[in-house]
């Protein structure tokens, strides 16, 4: 029971790291309907500047307080996202208006080559440390309810925890902020939030800056677990099919989706894993989202698909 | 001047209707096509073969393949690297399983084999379109990656998936220098382009741009979704499975699941789109240039680094290609999102007007 619990705990956490990745997907597509195909390259961008900057900043101002180091480290990377989401509205999503979804698809899949090469070349290739200061060790929990208790990894816990609190506060800047409310209405009808004054180039602006910051935060996140190095540019491969499960338009979806694609793919490697050699999470995600898409084609909490002729 | 219509009078409808109505379209294709049979093989060394001619070949072919699903039928697929995969390891296995099986057959096979397995993960499309499937086909991505790699029966028990055959045997025909590689690639890329050309302008075809333009208006005047999609899903993981058996048994020689990694997917996608869309040429020039932009830009870009006095190391080397690789792809959506094929037509209309373009 302990272990079964231990499981499922680990599964919870390492969906919230999903769900994190995944609102990058969300906001974008809710936003302009272009589904980025870059998030993963900016996850990667983003811990790359982050781990390279606070190991810079300290050489170039002599200074060893690693806590401002990082402070400043991480201002600069928002800096850096900022510019970065700036130049992708201006130099390609700005001539790209009215193109087809599979085009704007294909744009950013180039996006995502272009930033790949750029903060490799600009950052280097080596894995990077970050050090956040987050807790390593594991602590034991719930002694007295079980036998043994069950064993929870500190970091992952702290990293939850900064995941729902970015979650909260993506939704209170959606619902109660006079810009979330203008991106509501762009994602509704381009058209009509236009008529009525949206400055749409604007509005897409601000929302590859705010998926910018969810990028660093995810990058800061799942770079002080990996390390920053190229294989966290893959870990938006593993988080499509938490936006399928929850669908793509949904911010409480792409958390539960990353819920239960978390748990659903921890589960299966240990209950599932040994009968067929194992290694099965990766496809096992998305063949659970796949049979769920025969069921309901939006997704779990996606707007209805209505077609029109 | 010399690309006229003038004074071509069409007298049947089966001269109207053939593939290429034009005699000098007509001519100047089939002196291509004999060019790249006679002249090619007596002009080009052994490096050219191996580095651009035959990759481009059997890319061409599965450019090709995703051209028909994803150009044709308008269903975006990210996993057609693992129809490939399908198509080459089925061959494989037809190959070393079956005493006297043949070589052709055993790659036609392997062929079927991928068109059966494309129609299973086809099933989706049924229910989803657009980005929703484009995800979905991820899925059949992962699983035959982690398949070939982890399920040792489809690989013969070899470690980590790695398989290899010998030189391969066509009606007594060795196929083992460059040349004939060359050669034998050539013959199955002309065979099956004439087949998807024709395919795609007779009935099927036309069912399939009625659903990739309008899928419910399709179905309102009588076309059945059903048999449209999963027939477009079946030919297209057909060539794809060709394809992946060729690149795994002719050009590589042995191979391991890697070789087919979503990388490949993507790279094929590219050549559609940078290619052309819904149009046949548009998968040669695709082909051609995702085959032939990393050679060049490794080939220019220490050249240079070196006028400006840069020391250019081989990693810098392959950050910056992906970066130009990027940045050109994003450019060609923008500047003709239609592609290179696209490109070529309007050069044609300008060439049948020119000089006088007024």
């Amino acid at each position: 029971m302990s272990f079964f619990l231990e499981t499922l705990l680990g599964g919870l956490m390492s969906g919230m790291l999903y769900s994190l990745v995944a609102l990058g997907f969300v906001l974008i597509y809710k936003a302009s309907g272009v589904f980025n195909f870059a998030q993963g390259a900016m996850v990667l961008f983003a811990a790359l500047s982050m781990a390279r900057f606070s190991e810079w900043i300290p050489e170039w101002l002599g200074m060893d307080n690693l806590f401002m180091a990082n402070v400043l480290a991480f201002t600069i990377s928002i800096v850096v996202m900022f510019v970065v989401a700036w130049l992708i509205e201006r130099l390609v999503l700005r001539h790209l208006v009215n193109q087809e979804g599979a085009t704007l698809l294909m744009a950013t899949l180039g996006i995502a080559y272009f930033l790949d090469g750029v903060g490799q070349t600009i950052f280097g290739s080596d894995i990077y440390k970050i050090d956040v200061g987050m807790p390593k060790e594991p602590v034991m929990m719930l002694e007295s309810v079980f036998e043994g208790g069950i064993l929870i990894n500190k970091e992952d816990f702290v990293a939850a925890f900064i995941s729902a609190l970015l979650v909260v506060a993506l939704s209170i800047f959606f619902q109660k902020t006079s810009t979330g409310r203008a991106l509501r209405a762009v994602a509704d009808d381009h058209q009509a939030a236009q008529s009525i004054g949206i400055p749409l180039n604007r509005i897409w602006v601000i929302v590859w800056c705010v998926a910018g910051i969810t990028a660093l935060v995810a990058g800061v996140i799942w770079g002080s677990k990996l390390g920053a190095q190229f294989s966290l540019s893959t870990v938006a491969l593993r988080a499509l099919p938490v936006v399928i499960l929850g669908g793509l338009t949904s911010v409480p979806g792409a958390i539960i989706g990353g819920l239960i694609i978390g748990v659903g793919e921890k589960l299966s490697e240990v209950y599932l894993g040994p009968y067929v050699g194992g290694g099965i999470e990766i496809w096992f995600a998305y063949m659970l989202a796949l049979v769920f898409l025969l069921f309901r084609p939006q997704g779990l909490f996606g707007e209805k698909i209505i077609d029109r002729v | 001047m010399f690309y006229r219509e003038n004074g071509q009078f069409k007298t049947s409808y089966k001269s109207d209707q053939q593939i290429f109505p034009i005699p000098q379209d007509r001519w100047l294709i089939l002196a291509i096509v004999a060019f790249a049979f006679l002249g090619i093989p007596f002009m080009v060394d052994e490096y050219l073969f191996r580095a651009i001619l035959i990759p481009f070949l059997i890319l061409s072919l599965a450019a090709l393949g995703v051209n028909i699903l994803v150009g044709y039928c308008g269903q975006i697929t990210l996993g057609a690297g693992a129809f490939m995969a399908v198509g080459a390891y089925a061959a494989y296995n037809f190959l070393i399983r079956v005493s006297g099986m043949p070589a052709l057959g055993a790659i036609l096979l392997g062929g079927f084999t991928a068109a059966a397995v494309g129609i299973v993960f086809g099933i989706p499309s049924l229910r989803v379109r657009g980005l929703y499937l484009a995800v979905a086909t991820l899925a059949a991505q992962f699983f035959w990656d982690w398949a070939f790699l982890r399920v040792k029966w489809f690989t013969n028990d070899a470690s980590s998936g790695s398989v290899s055959v010998a030189d391969i045997d066509v009606f007594g025909w060795i196929v083992n220098t460059p040349t004939d590689k060359y050669l034998f690639c050539l013959v199955i890329l002309v065979i099956f382009s004439l087949m998807a050309k024709n395919l795609v302008r007779g009935s099927i075809g036309r069912q399939w741009m009625a659903i990739r333009d309008m899928d419910v208006a399709a179905t309102v005047i009588g076309i059945r979704p059903l048999y449209a999609k999963l027939t477009a899903f079946a030919v297209s993981s057909f060539y794809l499975g060709v394809a992946g058996a060729l690149w795994g048994m002719i050009n590589l020689g042995s191979w391991e699941p890697a070789a087919f990694s979503i990388d490949r997917s993507f790279q094929l996608l590219f050549m559609v789109i940078i290619g052309g869309m819904g149009a046949i040429a548009g998968s040669f020039f695709g082909a051609a240039f995702i085959v032939i932009l990393p050679i060049f830009l490794n080939q220019i870009l220490p050249i240079i680094g070196g006028l400006f006095g840069l020391e250019v190391s081989i990693a810098l080397v392959s950050h910056v290609e992906i970066m130009i690789f990027g940045a050109l792809i994003v450019f060609f959506l923008i500047v003709e999102p239609h592609g290179i094929a696209r490109l070529w037509s309007t050069g044609r209309e300008k060439l049948r007007l020119w000089p006088f373009p007024h």
